[in-house]
């Protein structure tokens, strides 16, 4: 007896809603009818087009044409092609989804009527989805948030380290962009000029982001164990003291860092005048200017740490300590076997996430030395540019756009296979449900 | 008595780092504040406390006909704010879902949020401009707010090892109490997420105050600048000839963020699960 699952499966791959109207399941019906009309009405003008526009990313430059008796400057603006097509094909995506999830619904529910149930009343259904579907309710927001201003930007600019868009030859209106296969990485890996600055600035990058990280985060933990201890007094106004820095908006404390250590006129070097000592050029040599941005990192980062941490540590369970204590366990014993592993199990996807997000530090670089000092034998970098500075300055200083695109895709695919290793290692991932 | 005195030799240089410390934290903030009340318009200060102190520079701000800086201060706060609340929601939902249900794609959903925080921002910059220009959204303050807070999700990793760590047996007992999925999050799963939500709120709210980079990129009339922008433009074209008023400008801005901070702080590092299991 396989009458009505067949017939609602094919009546739902006709047009979505009717296998749902022959399972007397009016109200969906109509509502998935309505859907199925919206997409018609969405897609038959334009998905055509922008399959044409992604595939060829248009076919005429900029010429005069005449319309309504008017000569009219008319290009194909390949840029904007590929990013309307791309929406176009997003949205049929989700509609392809809707329309599959239609034709299971209608088959389940097809099946159930064959072994004797009644179709489920819209109230029901109303009702299973708030109870068995509710983690992917509170999820539809912010994924489709996600979807078309994060997923949809990403998928564009990885597109484009695969064309030729860029100064001065290559940008639109004026010219077209063609598709040119895996070309810039090979400019960017072996043409001389632009290896050397790309190797140069990558290994700068990766000691960069290990130190930042490792002094950020057990800076944080030390002051954080050290203001948690249970006989400092004050530990609300240390802790108020010690936010200051992250209190502080980032773009105004680098400016002032950027100002404390001016060479000439900075306070720091007048200081260490005092002293008796000469003055560094903290900013304009080269090691140096590594140095400041490291320290200036730790000021910045260590408040941020702290306060994630002592978050951490009062979410310890108590019980666990006096368990501790019943037992004579020596302070440092408790800080090793209770409180460590607990604060690493509670960050370690924060610690990776810091990682990433110094690798792609902008603010502290760009704000404090603007990747200065100039090195003569780099392409548009300095001596503390990181990848990403470099990707920006080639955006919007030089719009070589490809090539941005191309460092952009090389700084990801290291920084993902580091961190997914690392986070499946992770306690957290494998034990989540450790702590229950 | 050994013991003890090396207790009391450990709180002592504890209180000493903690001294030095607090002096590192505050001096910057403190150099700044005087800088922008000693008179004249020069970096080099021979005294660290200003001779004559003078509020001149906080009333040029707001007379000085080429900076629009009350104008620029209205528009963050209604920026911030917004995104403040958005960013709270989204991520506190999203994060919420992904700490206490299991469901099919949940991996993978994590993984890939993983993967997209990795990539760096300024790279789909231009295809983020190419988009607002489509929806005709360049220039509008909206524009900001949507890109800033569903940027967020992203960065709330750390509200699902919040959740990650409430027993597991608290919605259970709601659960077989018959309470449903959407009392449980209200009624005890957002009262217990207190701390966590002020980090969140405070964060985002801090983010969308100081960005410039995307600010400068979407906004392009003077009037609808944000402060960022602003001072960013105060430093790049008058920093050496007025670094005074430049203080002045950030001691404002700053203020109210500090203020915030004060004010909300305990929240960040209350009780939470103290006594909610016990018994």
């Amino acid at each position: 007896m396989h009458r009505h699952r067949n017939t609602a499966t094919v009546l739902s791959v006709l047009s979505m809603g009717l296998g749902q109207l022959y399972n007397r399941q009016f109200l969906k019906g109509i509502l998935l009818l309505l859907v199925e009309a919206a997409g018609l009405l969405y897609f038959l003008p334009r998905l055509g087009e922008a399959i044409w526009g992604v595939v060829t990313l248009g076919d005429k430059p900029l010429h005069m044409e005449k319309i309504g008796g008017k000569m009219v400057p008319v290009a194909d603006h390949s840029i904007q092609l590929l990013i309307n097509g791309l929406i176009v094909l997003l949205i049929f995506a989700i509609f392809i989804w809707i329309y599959i999830s239609n034709v299971r619904d209608a088959y389940r529910t097809g099946k159930h009527r064959d072994e004797g149930g009644a179709p489920a009343s819209f109230k029901d259904t109303m009702h299973f989805t708030l109870d068995k579907r509710f983690p992917q309710l509170l999820l539809t927001l912010p994924g489709i948030s996600i979807l078309f201003l994060t997923i949809m930007p990403i998928i564009m600019a990885i597109l484009l380290a695969f064309t030729n868009y860029s100064a001065p030859n290559h940008i639109p209106p004026a010219k077209l962009v063609d598709w040119v296969g895996f070309q810039t990485f090979n400019d960017l890996l072996s043409l001389k000029t632009w290896s050397h600055t790309f190797y140069g600035v990558f290994t700068w990058t990766v000691i960069w982001a290990i130190i930042a990280t490792v002094t950020t985060y057990f800076g944080g933990l030390l002051v954080a164990l050290l203001i948690d201890q249970k006989d400092i007094k004050f530990k609300g106004l240390w802790r108020t003291l010690f936010i200051v820095p992250y209190a502080i908006p980032q773009l105004i404390s680098l400016l002032i860092m950027r100002n404390l250590f001016n060479g000439q006129f900075g306070p720091i070097n007048q200081y260490l005048g005092y002293f008796g000592l000469g003055g560094l050029p903290w900013l304009t040599d080269p090691f140096w200017a590594k140095v400041t941005v490291i320290l200036v990192n730790m000021w910045v980062g260590i408040p941020v740490s702290m306060v994630l941490i002592l978050g951490v540590l009062t979410a310890i369970p108590k019980d666990l300590y006096e368990a501790a204590d019943v037992d004579g366990a020596t302070p440092f014993q408790k800080l090793r076997i209770i409180t460590l592993p607990f604060v690493l199990f509670a960050t370690a996807p924060v610690l990776i996430m810091q990682f990433a997000g110094n690798i792609n530090n902008f603010n502290v670089i760009f704000l404090l030395t603007n990747g200065d000092p100039v090195k003569g034998d780099y392409q548009y970098a300095g001596a503390t540019d990181l990848l990403v500075t470099w990707l920006y300055k080639l955006t919007l200083t030089q719009s070589k756009f490809n090539m941005a695109s191309a460092i952009g895709i090389i700084i990801f695919l290291v920084v993902a296979s580091l961190s997914i290793w690392s986070y499946r290692r992770s306690k957290s991932y494998k034990e989540e449900d450790m702590i229950q | 008595m050994s013991q003890k005195s090396r207790g009391v030799f450990r709180l002592t240089l504890s209180y000493l780092i903690i001294l030095i410390l607090a002096v590192c934290a505050l001096y910057p903030a403190v150099w700044v504040l005087f800088s922008s009340l000693r008179p004249g318009s020069s970096l080099f200060a021979p005294t660290f406390f200003p001779e004559n102190p003078t509020l001149d520079h906080f009333k040029e701000l707001f007379t000085n006909p080429s900076f629009q800086y009350g104008t620029w201060y209205l528009n963050t706060l209604k920026i911030a704010t917004v995104t403040m609340i958005l960013s709270t929601l989204l991520t506190t939902i999203s994060m919420y879902a992904l700490s206490r249900f299991r469901f099919k794609g949940r991996k993978n959903i994590l993984t890939l949020m993983l993967i997209l925080g990795m990539f760096p921002s300024f790279m789909s910059m231009v295809a983020v401009y190419i988009l607002l220009l489509q929806l005709n959204l360049l220039d509008t303050h909206t524009a900001l707010i949507l890109v800033y807070s569903s940027g967020s999700v992203l960065g709330g990793f750390i509200v699902k090892g919040f959740y990650d760590t409430i027993p597991r047996s608290l919605d259970e007992a709601a659960r077989i109490d018959g309470a449903s999925h959407f009392t449980i999050f209200w009624r005890i799963m957002l009262p217990l997420s207190r701390p966590m939500l002020t980090y969140i709120a405070l964060t985002t709210f801090t983010g969308a105050w100081v960005d410039f980079i995307f600010a400068r990129l979407v906004l392009r009339s003077k009037e609808n600048w944000t402060l960022a922008v602003g001072m960013w433009d105060m430093v790049a074209n008058f920093q050496n000839s007025n670094f005074t008023m430049f203080a002045a400008g950030a001691v404002l801005i700053a203020i109210p963020i500090m203020i915030l901070f004060a004010f909300l702080q305990k929240f960040l590092v209350q009780g939470l699960t103290a006594g909610a299991s016990k018994g």
